[in-house]
């Protein structure tokens, strides 16, 4: 069995609110797969419906080869989920609370709790109580009575909001860990630069999933284009120019520099040469790789 | 009111419109905020970075008077806030992190009461809030119940609502947090028009590396810590031709090869590949030797190539240090 997740047309309803509408898409074993979209446009409500915490209003959900609907147990036992608000005591330990989930989790092996401990670099740690730790800590711990029962499939809900970008990346690292011992991660998120860090992004939208793909793919479908990075001043005037030269098919802002998508053809040097034709000689063109937030910008407004 | 100033490189005197000395502030004993300073100029974008209770907002709080300072000074616009705290709000629009509206008032209802709540008077609050809700993208709702907006549309309320009285100072807390990619870019693009044309200083919280590439001027925050500051370009130089972009299969394979190399100082994988921070001046060397590497292995190399570093890269090289400090210390606490 290779696919660990495939979802058919999964939609939620609550009263006339549509959370999520007909969801299509699939999960192969060893993936990372980021589902990418702002608050409320429904990523949690899919992970809550894929590990049976809700029903679905129409479509069907396989996970692990089991039904959402009928089999949500045998899902259970055989995934880890670490949600957004950590389920952590904080008046109890790290290794208490590891204790606490191997328990509800069936697994009697000691043996298990020190290993986890040591694979996430939590050892030293171990008698420390979780409200006395940071917010990175505490997400490592997460991560740790998530994954105390071994499972095969993990959903990880925002798991690195708020966390400074050191603690995020030594996360990633054990992500990639687990992944390499062949565990299989599904990771919502907000962040669109962290949505980098996977093989295949879903893109949400107001309940619906418009893209999932690699990053490079989604770029090549949607973007129709090459983005360059220009600098050129006085930068509001030149965001004007840039804007009006031919083959430009959108421009942005980004602080001290500007940003254009083009068609195909454009040549770093035509786009160049308009720009010096425009009264701005000592402008700096650069091809730079779109990132998904070029690809969002592409796929339009929500409102 | 005598005004700080300091000269630019141009010789013109820029304002100094937000500036912080010293400061402190403590709760109950726990420092959140140690020897805070500040200063932001006209016209400045300036971002303070860091991750959930780093003190970005106790920091707003303190600048815009909310909260008082344990110690230290804050002058706004050249007045002293704890002596002249009137005369420093009113030049201060400040968006909070949970701004409240009146969900049953319209938009322009709720503008109108901003507006009368500075002051503003009968003949000035209706061409103003037209004029500033054409700004923000609004002016086509002004009758839609404010509970009937999206979040990107509240959001953009809200900068409206702070913005009602042409305020010199903006302070922005987390104003782009969760809400969709579109409004953002259309948010950033407003707030960098204010402080090109209006010369409006910006201070912005955000915990989103990306987004603070797009400010004149950072900070990183942590633990009430002010760690670096600098121009996106001043932080990103040092690490010019030291981030390599690797490509290849197998992927975990190539990383480690790339970790045992002396000159590789960190490697991270993303989904299709790594990245590398390496030594200055070892570019060459480290390409080399990681090719005949990789080949000896048995492992595929499709690229290896110089990227430009991102604002992530930046705050990495420089915290690093300080985080495994740290970690050896609570370490050694509880062993």
């Amino acid at each position: 069995m290779n696919t660990v997740i495939e979802t058919k047309d999964l939609t939620k309803r609550f009263g006339d609110f549509t959370a999520v509408h007909k969801v299509s898409f699939t999960v192969e074993r060893g993936e990372v797969v980021g589902y990418l979209g702002p608050n409320g446009s429904g990523k949690t409500t899919t992970i809550r419906m894929l590990i049976g915490l809700l029903l679905p209003s129409e479509g069907s959900a396989q996970v692990l080869g089991y039904d959402a609907i009928q089999q949500s147990e045998e899902i259970r036992t055989r995934i880890g989920y670490m949600s957004q608000k950590f389920a952590l005591y904080r008046e109890l330990t790290i290794e208490e609370n590891l204790s606490f989930y191997a328990g509800v989790y069936g697994v009697h092996d000691r043996s298990r709790i020190q290993e986890v401990l040591d694979l996430l670099g939590i050892t030293l740690l171990a008698k420390e109580r979780v409200r006395d730790l940071s917010t990175g800590w505490r997400q490592r711990v997460a991560l740790a009575a998530a994954i105390v029962h071994e499972p095969q499939l993990l959903f990880l809900d925002e798991p690195t909001s708020g966390v400074d970008p050191t603690a995020r990346r030594a996360f990633w690292d054990l992500i990639y860990t687990l992944v390499e011992a062949g565990v299989t991660a599904f990771v919502t998120t907000h962040y669109m630069d962290e949505a980098e860090y996977c093989n295949r992004v879903g893109i949400m939208r107001s309940g619906e999933l418009l893209a999932m793909d690699t990053p490079p793919n989604l770029s090549k479908r949607f973007l129709m284009g090459r983005v360059f990075e220009v600098t050129a001043q006085p930068i509001l005037e030149a965001l004007q120019a840039l804007g009006e030269c031919r083959g430009v098919l959108r421009v942005r802002l980004l602080g001290d520099h500007l940003s254009a998508l083009t068609s195909y053809d454009m040549k770093t040097r035509d786009l160049k040469k308009a720009l010096r034709n425009q009264g701005f000689p000592r402008v700096q063109v650069q091809p730079s790789d779109p990132s998904l937030e070029d690809v969002f910008l592409a796929l339009g407004r929500e409102e | 009111m005598a005004l700080d100033s300091r000269t630019t490189d141009e010789g013109r005197n820029l304002e100094i419109l937000i500036e912080a000395r010293h400061l402190h502030k403590s709760f109950d004993g726990t420092e959140v905020l140690h020897d805070f300073n500040l200063r932001v100029m006209e016209g400045e974008i300036y971002g303070l970075v860091g991750p959930d209770g780093a003190g970005k907002t106790t920091t707003m709080r303190l600048l815009c008077g909310a909260l008082k300072a344990t110690s230290g000074e804050v002058h706004i616009g050249g007045n002293r806030m704890a002596k002249a705290p009137e005369q420093g709000r009113a030049l201060i629009g400040y968006l909070p992190q949970r701004f409240s509206l009146y969900e049953e008032l319209s938009v322009m209802e709720n503008l109108r009461f901003f507006a009368e709540v500075r002051g503003l008077s009968n003949q000035t609050w209706h061409p103003r809030t037209i004029e500033i809700l054409d700004f923000v993208g609004l002016g086509e709702f002004t009758t839609r119940r404010a509970g009937k907006l999206s979040g990107g549309m509240r959001q953009k309320l809200g900068l409206a609502a702070a913005l009602v009285h042409q305020p010199r100072i903006l302070l922005l807390d987390e104003p782009t947090t969760g809400v969709d990619p579109v409004t953002r870019q259309d948010f950033w693009q407003l707030i960098i028009r204010l402080s090109v044309e209006d010369k409006v200083a910006v201070l912005v919280t955000t915990p989103y590396m990306d987004e603070a590439s797009r400010c004149t001027r950072l900070g990183f925050l942590r633990a009430g810590h002010l760690l670096v500051e600098g121009s996106p370009k001043e932080l990103k130089d040092p690490l010019k031709g030291r981030i390599l972009l690797l490509k290849g299969t197998p992927l975990p394979m190539l990383r480690d090869l790339a970790k045992e190399n002396q000159y590789v100082q960190d490697a991270l994988m993303f989904g299709d590949r790594i990245h590398l921070r390496i030594q200055r001046g070892k570019q060459r060397k480290v390409r080399s030797q990681l090719r005949k590497q990789i080949c000896r292995a048995g492992g595929q190399l499709m690229e290896l190539k110089p990227i430009p570093p991102l604002m992530e890269d930046v705050f990495i090289a420089f915290v690093q240090p300080e985080v495994e400090r740290s970690d050896s210390l609570s370490k050694g606490n509880s062993a």
